[in-house]
């Protein structure tokens, strides 16, 4: 198959997967309508429709290529970002940081993915940015929290632009034999790790009993753990076929992303545990937002890329 | 002539709550009751002169252009374009704030527009906060409009955020979330005293502040 058809094919699939998803959904809401309102149900429904609204997007990327994935995150790292700080108690004094955050630090990050040049792109939050956004907040004078602030603001950055901007950074690796499709290596990163989400989530609500990490998050538990990582690694495994990987290392690197998934769920759980809120925002409907749907995503993309650009890369 | 610019104040209006959906990604929780067409007097913590921006964008669009912010006339009247947006796009209810000048008494003209079934945004600390503290004394108004119509329903509005988009003396706004959270509506009770009247009203404000936030 060429790349086109196998994209097509793999859309294809998601469609037909999310279309079952919204038939049993639709049967769900029909069955239990007349017992009023279902909160569990409504939340499912609105999960699935925001679904074909993110797959929309992907897709809309995807036939824009490059530059089309490169927006997409980049817009997705604004979003999720701005949710960031707005859960972190900055000040006055942070002001001018935060402006370079948002409007150098961000759009740079992503240009220099875009021009493909590794040696900046991978060093320049952690390293340059770092040692600015420090100097910036220390030029206001404002001691008070000063270490809290300036590390708070660079751990965001980390988590949303830096970790994020690894998942089109993907497109640059040169990998022999795998010339002109590396989209598909998004669309598995993007695909294993987001139906891990949604299999730890439905094995969570069908056989949850035992909390994983109660302090956390009530709703993880062994049984959803266990049965979304292990289907989701089965499901990396089957797609074997759109990457560079034979069989067993597909789902090799499934279970590896898979679990980094779960732990970026976790960290940013014992965030929003400790600022009081149960979702990061509001923009995508049942889900919360953008950064509730990339948590997963974003700790696993930096070390998907690393994998393949040490093991696989010309 | 002022129905030929009607079209402009109306374009004007929607321009500006698609760009503060935009930058600030309100969101409005009605957490104390819900929309309503009768008259009220939403009053509100005033950190940003964009504030009553906020209120407006969060009320659906039928109410919206019912409502009215009561703002200063020193403000508003300087200048052709604030003068067009405070009395033409905004609708303000345009007070004089100082009383040795002023030839028609505030009360009397924000009591006006409530009888004309419109509702008010009222900032009751009376200038913005730019101290650390959540909220300002209030000033006397409320306690007065409240006394002038004594049934009309008093909303306590908490804007969380606005003031982190654009702090006074910065150039660059922050597009960070703001939310407006609507409280339960109150009335002035029967012999109520003013400063029990506005220390009631301060405290329904301040409850609905994000308690984690407030200060580290």
């Amino acid at each position: 198959m060429t790349v086109a058809q196998q994209t097509v094919a793999l859309f294809a699939g998601v469609a037909a997967a999310l279309t079952v998803a919204s038939i049993v959904g639709y049967v769900l809401h029909r069955r239990y309508r007349a017992h009023g309102p279902h909160p569990a149900i409504d939340n499912l429904n609105s999960r699935i429709r925001a679904w074909w609204a993110m797959v929309a997007l992907l897709g809309l990327a995807f036939a824009f290529g490059k530059g089309g994935v490169i927006v997409l995150f980049a817009l997705a790292s604004l979003a999720a970002l701005r949710e960031f700080i707005t859960l972190t108690p900055t000040r006055r004094g942070d002001h001018m940081a935060l402006a370079v955050a948002f409007f150098v630090a961000l759009p740079l990050q992503y240009y220099l993915v875009w021009i493909d040049w590794y040696g900046l792109y991978s060093v320049f939050i952690p390293v340059y940015v770092f040692l600015l956004l420090a100097t910036l907040a220390a030029l206001r004078q404002d001691t008070k929290h000063f270490m809290a602030r300036v590390a708070e603001t660079q751990w965001g950055l980390m988590i949303t632009v830096f970790a994020l901007s690894h998942v089109p950074a993907l497109l640059g690796l040169k990998l022999p034999g795998y010339d002109g499709r590396n989209l598909l290596l998004i669309a598995f990163l993007v695909l294993v790790v987001q139906s891990s989400d949604v299999l730890q989530y439905v094995c969570g609500k069908l056989l949850g009993r035992r909390p994983i990490a109660p302090e956390l998050s009530p709703s993880k538990t062994v049984e959803g753990f266990l049965g979304g990582i292990a289907s989701a690694t089965v499901l990396g495994a089957l797609l074997w076929w759109i990457t560079p990987f034979s069989p067993w290392q597909a789902g090799a690197i499934a279970l590896m992303i898979n679990l980094m998934g779960f732990f970026g769920g976790l960290v940013m759980s014992a965030i929003k545990r400790d600022r009081g809120v149960k979702d990061w925002g509001w923009m995508i409907e049942g889900h919360g937002g953008v950064l509730d749907r990339l948590d997963s995503v974003t700790f696993a993309a930096p070390v998907f890329f690393h994998t393949i650009r040490y093991f696989w890369s010309a | 002539m002022s129905s030929l610019l009607r079209p402009i104040e109306a374009a004007c209006a929607t321009a500006i709550v698609i760009f503060a959906r935009l930058v600030t990604g309100v969101r409005g929780e009605w957490r104390g009751c819900a929309p309503d067409p009768r008259p009220r007097v939403y009053f509100a913590n005033h950190r940003s002169h964009a504030d009553f921006v906020l209120i407006w964008t969060v009320l659906p669009a039928p109410l919206r252009r019912r409502t009215q912010p009561v703002a200063g006339a020193d403000y508003w009247l300087t200048g052709w374009l604030r003068r067009f947006m405070g009395a033409r796009v905004f609708r303000a209810v345009l007070i004089d704030r100082n009383p040795v000048s002023r030839e028609a008494d505030p009360i009397a003209t924000m009591a006006a527009a409530l009888d004309r079934n419109h509702s008010l945004i009222l900032f009751p600390e009376g200038t913005r906060n730019t101290t650390d503290e959540p909220l300002l004394p209030f000033r006397s108004g409320l306690y007065h409009l409240a006394r002038a119509r004594p049934g009309v329903e008093l909303v306590p509005v908490w804007i969380e955020n606005l003031n982190r988009v654009m702090p006074k003396g910065e150039f660059v706004p922050l597009p960070l979330l703001c939310t407006v959270t609507l409280g339960a509506p109150f009335v002035l009770g029967t012999g109520e005293e003013k400063a029990a009247f506005l220390d009631r009203s301060r405290k329904a404000l301040v409850a609905l502040a994000a308690p984690s936030r407030a200060d580290r």
